[in-house]
């Protein structure tokens, strides 16, 4: 078989079918910068989970006077004492010293840090400054808390479910719960686009399957005296699937460069995410370039694929 | 060379067959005349030997292979040693007279020595010598069945399958393919002619097989187009 012979047919192919061609470029291209965005946002995000989930905190909040008073308060207007937290008063130094062994005695925790209402005070002052909020808040107002870091941040229920309800604990409160809604958006936001670009993956296909058709017909004279005189069918077929090929190809370059320009244009420069979002570590170009090669090959075989099942139907051999 | 032996063809959707047991031989280098109205069954006779149809019953021998047992893979390798000419020529009229030979050699992937050295002896066999960097409608249709003639022929076939070659051409000029196409048969190839040119059969007189719905009704050496009644 000649190289050239091959070429210059499929270049002829694919010109016939121009506008053809361009519909399936463009969608080849659409649905595969979906596919390589997908998979860069779900590395994203696992990314984002050990980093968050690594400095995310338990953190019990212990009762004070005024989370006493309120419940106080609260049990006398319902007439059902005991109900609420804080019901029995502010924390103790028994209890506190109760609670923070039975902390460290859990195989689970890995550290154990104890936040005076002072401490808890002046990391509020910190934040908020010389604001009016800032400047309404005495000391009496923050409660103690001990921070908790956990071996395996996955099992934060186990601390949560142990310590509510406690006398002399107000509140558990975990972050990784707040994060996890966090990624459960992220997460819908993934699929979503994974749907997206299953159904621009669909249309393309069909497209392919499309063309094949027309360009069959439209060469259905050449196809027709190749037979005749003996061509084997692979090679009657193959400048379709190559047609099919070599646009899914170009597809699947537009799809890299826009995966390789988002990189560079939203997070590196330009927009900059990741100069303004310091709190998140963007992934970098070595996670990018990695998934180039995926979207490569996929641009390449799915359209052959389909061009080689189109053939079957529309092309007699 | 082609052996039918009680072949039957019936298409689906058709109650009536194309071909009803129909038994014959050709030899090696004869040259046999198809005859017979629209509908009896020439076209499905070619088709069979082409294998673009298979039959329903009976078995078909050609260059020695039964055609059932053929592997769709392998039917390719069997057409090459097969010519095949049309009515309508079926040129590629975006190629020049040599790219249209040409083309029969490329896509079987013949070496681009030999097929610049087969191109212009063919052509100068079929009369069209100097016409090489012509495009087809640029020629008469007695031009453009020569070309057809030297595609077929390029590959030098063991058998030339002619579908009524003459059926678009004027008396004369069918007399000039005739005289090509009895050239190439005395260089040794078989060559079947389906025709309704009942001149063109009278003045040969060559072999006259004739179908009539579907059945073999007569096969006569040195024959004419039909019975004078």
């Amino acid at each position: 078989m000649r190289a050239q012979f091959v070429m210059s047919e499929i270049g002829v192919g694919l010109r016939r079918n121009l506008t053809m061609t361009f519909a399936v470029i463009i969608s080849v291209a659409l649905s595969l910068a979906l596919f390589g965005g997908s998979l860069l946002m779900s590395e994203q995000v696992g990314k984002m989970k050990g980093f968050w989930y690594d400095k995310a905190n338990v953190t019990l909040y212990l009762c004070n006077k005024q989370d006493a008073q309120e419940a106080g308060d609260a049990a006398a207007k319902n007439g059902t004492p005991g109900v609420a937290t804080c019901a029995k008063g502010a924390v103790t130094e028994d209890q506190k010293k109760q609670i923070e062994a039975e902390l460290k005695q859990m195989s689970l925790v890995k550290s154990v840090a104890y936040e005076s209402a002072d401490e808890a005070y002046k990391h509020y002052q910190e934040r908020f400054g010389n604001t009016a909020l800032a400047s309404s808040i005495t000391p009496d107002q923050m409660q103690e808390s001990f921070r908790v870091k956990l071996k395996d941040p996955e099992k934060y229920k186990v601390v949560t479910s142990a310590f509510a309800g406690r006398d002399g604990i107000h509140t558990v409160d975990d972050q990784r719960q707040a994060i996890d809604d966090l990624f459960k958006i992220l997460n819908y936001l993934n699929m979503a686009a994974i749907g997206i670009m299953l159904i621009m993956l669909v249309v393309a296909l069909l497209l392919i399957v499309n063309t094949v058709r027309v360009s069959a017909f439209s060469r259905r004279r050449e196809t027709g005296i190749m037979r005749l005189v003996g061509a084997s069918s692979f090679y009657i077929q193959v400048p379709f699937i190559m047609e099919a090929a070599v646009a899914g190809l170009i597809g699947a370059l537009f799809a890299c460069a826009m995966l390789v320009s988002g990189q560079y244009f939203v997070i590196d420069h330009g927009v900059g995410l990741r100069e303004k979002i310091q709190l998140i570590d963007f992934m970098g170009w070595g996670s990018v370039l990695a998934k180039l090669p995926y979207v490569l090959f996929i641009g390449l075989l799915m359209p052959s694929m389909a061009a080689f099942i189109a053939l079957r139907k529309y092309l007699k051999v | 060379m082609i052996r039918f032996d009680s072949v039957s063809k019936s298409y689906p959707k058709q109650s009536r067959p194309a071909l009803r047991e129909v038994s014959l031989d050709i030899a090696k280098g004869e040259f046999v005349f198809l005859v017979g109205s629209s509908g009896s069954g020439k076209s499905t006779f070619l088709r069979l030997i082409l294998r673009e149809e298979r039959a329903s019953h009976g078995q078909v021998h050609v260059l020695g292979k039964d055609l059932a047992k053929l592997s769709n893979w392998k039917v390719p390798q069997m057409r090459r040693q097969l010519g095949t000419v049309f009515q309508d020529f079926r040129l590629l009229p975006n190629k020049t007279v040599a790219e249209n030979v040409a083309f029969a050699q490329e896509v079987i992937g013949k070496p681009r020595g030999e097929i610049r050295k087969a191109v212009p002896q063919v052509l100068e066999l079929v009369g069209l010598g100097g016409k090489e960097d012509r495009m087809p409608g640029e020629l008469s249709g007695g031009e453009q069945q020569r070309v057809a003639i030297a595609r077929a022929f390029v590959n030098r076939p063991a058998l030339l399958i002619a579908d009524e070659p003459t059926g678009n051409l004027d008396p004369q000029t069918s007399v000039g393919i005739m005289k090509l196409l009895d050239r190439i048969n005395r260089t040794g190839t078989t060559v079947i002619m389906a025709t309704h040119d009942q001149q063109i059969v009278d003045q040969m007189r060559k072999r006259v097989i004739e179908l009539e719905q579907g059945r073999l009704v007569r096969d006569q050496s040195r024959g004419v187009y039909g019975y004078q009644h």
